[in-house]
């Protein structure tokens, strides 16, 4: 069914980089040359042959930093977008599904979860609990699943009003039917959408709870919390802040590049055939 | 007036409007394959005199509102005009560029959609959009516009013309609002006038009047028409000639008379003999397996009552019509029935038990029983799931078939409903409109039911497919014995199909019985306007209708 000629440019531009940064991440242990917090040069030596993207602000090697950095984000990004889109997403449809008291209840409770500004209610829940990997995941999971239902339950709102919905509970078909297969495969598009940018969102997010120092504690690396230590070296005209700040743009576009691509097949109608 | 002003204009030999090999194309992207052009129209000329109107009838596909675009200069949704010319008033209005086209819009050409309320803008008042067109173009002073408006819209006999100008476009009834939209387009005094199905999407009680007051809006101005409609009865009132066209070729062209009496065309032919399905009544049985008794419903939690006091009942194997204009709650029976609208009073016995009233307390084996088809077969199937998934799954759901079991049995259905095996993977988008309402009539098959509420089936198709899905119903109701409630506005369908009758109005049923007795005079007031407005494909119908009738119309 996937036929690679098919492919538009974009997306392979999307799918190449995406699969650069996932064995990146998923092979760390193996590929990086040195280790995590080895010190194994002077502070902020410039690209050499030893170092191909030189070194921090401790002297660490900047390269296998960033590709430790990559399995930190990634994984905290990719556990954190799930979560939030398996809640968002089923808590959604089934208050629109169901309705009534269910409903108000659901909405009401989101609304004041969102009126809270996201940064400062992380950063206070964060400051009470132990800064661990999981903490962070559920934390990042739960605040953005407040948009994620807000968007399915407008979708599935729409949807449940259809003839088609309508002849599913004229069968007698349970919620879970009506849900998974009635509503959620006409919801998938504006849900893979999402989904790119809620992804991004993440790394960002991440990013700017590591650069407070409310993220991944050091030693540990990831990407947000390497601009922050290196971010003092760019009044010397020292680059080490850029390149994590770089491999967070060019992440950020090949995902949602991937991300459009499988939209363009959600959206047909006719199972992506001609 | 505008006759007068029009021939000063140019010679009175002249056509108004001639058009010349016209070919139009469009590109098209199906995925997956590389983007192809394809002929929507093949050469097609026509030559319309002024004063005339000339009908354009023909199925959906037919290139009939294209061709009206195009003598207007445009081509909806990236079609594009490649070939021919397109003669108005002397000259060829193709060659004259975006500033010729909009000198000429709303201008010598104006034009009258299908649905009036999604072509006015909610935000303006009714009279503010009157009168734009004439008012851009320099034609009048807004004075002189509004006062024209008015007398158009006195012609038109909408109520309140005085005042009608003020409201919003929600504030009227969608056969007063394509009463105004007519009124737009002759504010300007235009040569020509395209109407677009400007009838279809009314009741046939609407329908009539609309149709009369644009003919004599036609007639006093003196404009030449396009009119494009599928219904060669409609047609068959306003037009002075008739062009049948198919596929975007001409099939036919002549006067109305010829076409309508002597169709020289085999194609013309089964577009005017296309009503006629011989079906005997069938005499009620002893006792009813459904009843509906004294129910009363309504929406809004008693605010807004659609149902009243109403009884019917319905025998097996045979098929019960319930007739009505819209708003007249045939629907809301439907949901009464099937308890998606839980009846404040009365109730609904089936096999000698009473149903629940709420859908969420009946038994699978009751829902089993009565099933459902919609009108809109397009949103009535999950457009994510394939031919095979959509008939399969009542059978999965109901009797727990699986495997080859299931697709043996979908193979059966998809044989009963005249479509072959290798529908089985297709999507919904990969059907035609007749092609889809089938399936969902083998989905409400699956099941075994003993009754199918069929809720306006073939309103949305058009008159030969709706004739085949109509034959397809009468037969499988003899293979598998099933009933029949079937809710249409169409009395042409009723009388081919009903065993017996319910007529509806305001949520009461006002005649009912078998189906000789229900269409036998002596009428009462509402069953004649109803009959009498069903529109005969005879010549002078429509002034015998008018003079004829002793109601008026709800004006819905």
């Amino acid at each position: 069914m996937l036929e690679l000629r098919k492919i538009p440019i974009g997306a392979w531009i999307g799918l190449i980089l995406t699969t650069l940064f996932l064995i990146c991440a998923i092979f760390a242990q193996w590929i990086a040359p040195y280790g995590l917090g080895e010190i194994v040069g002077q502070v902020w030596e410039p690209s050499s042959d030893k170092f191909v993207l030189g070194t921090d602000n401790l002297g660490r090697d900047l390269l296998s930093r960033m590709i430790y950095g990559a399995q930190t984000t990634i994984l905290i990004a990719v556990l954190a977008t799930a979560l939030s889109f398996t809640l968002g997403s089923i808590l959604g449809f089934a208050a629109a599904v169901i309705g009534g008291w269910f409903d108000t209840l659901m909405s009401r409770f989101v609304d004041l979860l969102m009126a809270i500004p996201t940064l400062i209610f992380a950063l206070v829940v964060l400051s009470v609990l132990p800064s661990t990997i999981l903490t962070l995941i559920l934390v990042m999971g739960i605040l953005d699943s407040t948009r994620v239902y807000r968007l399915s339950r407008a979708v599935a709102v729409d949807i449940n009003v259809m003839d088609f919905v309508e002849a599913a509970k004229l069968r007698g078909e349970g919620k879970a039917w009506i849900i998974f297969r009635e509503i959620l495969p006409n919801a998938l598009s504006p849900l893979v959408s999402e989904l790119g940018l809620r992804f991004i969102y993440a790394v960002l997010f991440l990013s700017a709870l590591s650069f407070l120092g409310l993220g991944v504690q050091p030693p540990q690396a990831d990407w947000g919390g390497m601009v922050k230590e290196n971010k003092d070296g760019i009044v010397f005209g020292i680059p080490a802040a850029l390149i994590p700040a770089a491999a967070i743009a060019a992440l950020a576009i090949s995902v949602n590049l991937v991300a459009d691509w499988v939209l363009n097949r959600t959206t047909s109608l006719k199972g992506g055939r001609g | 007036m505008a006759a007068a002003a029009t021939a000063s204009r140019a010679g009175k030999t002249d056509p108004l409007l001639d058009i010349r090999n016209l070919r139009i194309e469009a590109k098209v992207f199906p995925p997956g394959e590389p983007p192809r052009t394809i002929t929507l129209v093949h050469d097609v000329s026509l030559t319309l005199q002024r004063g005339k109107v000339l009908g354009l009838i023909g199925e959906s596909g037919a290139g009939k509102s294209t061709i009206g675009l195009a003598s207007m200069g445009f081509g909806r949704g990236g079609v594009r005009i490649t070939g021919g010319e397109v003669v108005l008033n002397g000259r060829d209005i193709l060659k004259g560029g975006v500033g010729g086209l909009r000198r000429l819009r709303g201008r010598e050409v104006c034009y009258v959609a299908q649905s009036a309320a999604a072509s006015f803008n909610p935000a303006h008042r009714l009279m503010d959009q009157v009168v734009e067109a004439s008012l851009l173009h320099g034609v009048a002073t807004r004075a002189e516009a509004e006062k024209r408006a008015v007398a158009l819209f006195r012609k038109l006999s909408l109520p309140n013309p005085e005042t009608i100008g003020e409201r919003y476009p929600h504030q009227v009834s969608g056969g007063q609002l394509q009463r105004v939209m007519t009124a737009m387009a002759l504010c300007s005094e235009p040569d020509l006038i395209v109407f677009d199905e400007p009838t279809t999407a009314l009741d046939v009680t609407t329908q009539i009047d609309v149709l009369a007051a644009i003919k004599d809006a036609i007639r006093d101005t003196g404009v030449a028409a396009l009119y494009i409609t599928h219904d060669l009865a409609v047609v068959a009132q306003v037009s002075d000639e008739i062009m049948v066209l198919r596929h975007g070729r001409l099939v036919e062209w002549g006067g109305t008379r010829q076409i309508i009496k002597e169709p020289r065309q085999e194609y013309t032919n089964a577009l005017v003999s296309v009503h006629e399905i011989a079906h005997d009544e069938q005499k009620p049985g002893a006792t009813p397996f459904l009843s509906v008794k004294n129910v009363t419903a309504s929406y809004g939690g008693g605010k807004v009552k659609v149902l009243k006091n109403v009884s019917v009942d319905i025998f097996p194997g045979q098929t019960l019509a319930v007739v009505g204009e819209s708003g007249s709650g045939k629907s809301t029976l439907a949901r009464a029935i099937t308890g998606l609208l839980p009846p404040e009073q009365g109730s609904v016995t089936f096999a000698g038990r009473t149903l629940a009233n709420r859908l969420a307390d009946r038994p699978k084996e009751d829902l089993r029983q009565l099933q459902m088809i919609y009108q809109m077969a397009d949103v009535a199937m999950n457009p994510r799931q394939t031919v095979g998934t959509i008939i399969g799954r009542p059978l999965e759901f109901y009797f727990g078939m699986r495997g080859r079991e299931r697709d043996q049995r979908v193979a059966e259905l998809l044989d009963k409903i005249e479509m072959g095996k290798g529908f089985v993977d297709r999507y919904p988008a990969e059907l035609s409109g007749g092609q889809k309402q089938r399936v969902c009539i083998a989905r409400s098959l699956a099941a075994k039911p003993k009754l199918i509420i069929c809720d306006e089936v073939t309103s949305a198709l058009d008159p030969l497919v709706a004739n085949g899905i109509l034959k397809l119903l009468l037969e499988l109701q003899k293979e598998e014995e099933v009933a029949y409630l079937f809710i249409t506005h169409d009395l042409a369908t009723v009388k081919s199909i009903a065993d017996s009758i319910a007529v509806m109005y305001r949520g009461e049923v006002v005649r009912y019985g078998p189906k000789s007795q229900v269409l036998a005079p002596p009428f009462d007031a509402y069953t004649d306007l109803l009959l009498s407005s069903v529109p005969e494909m005879e010549i002078g119908w429509l002034e015998k209708a008018i003079t004829g009738r002793r109601m008026e119309s709800a004006g819905n």
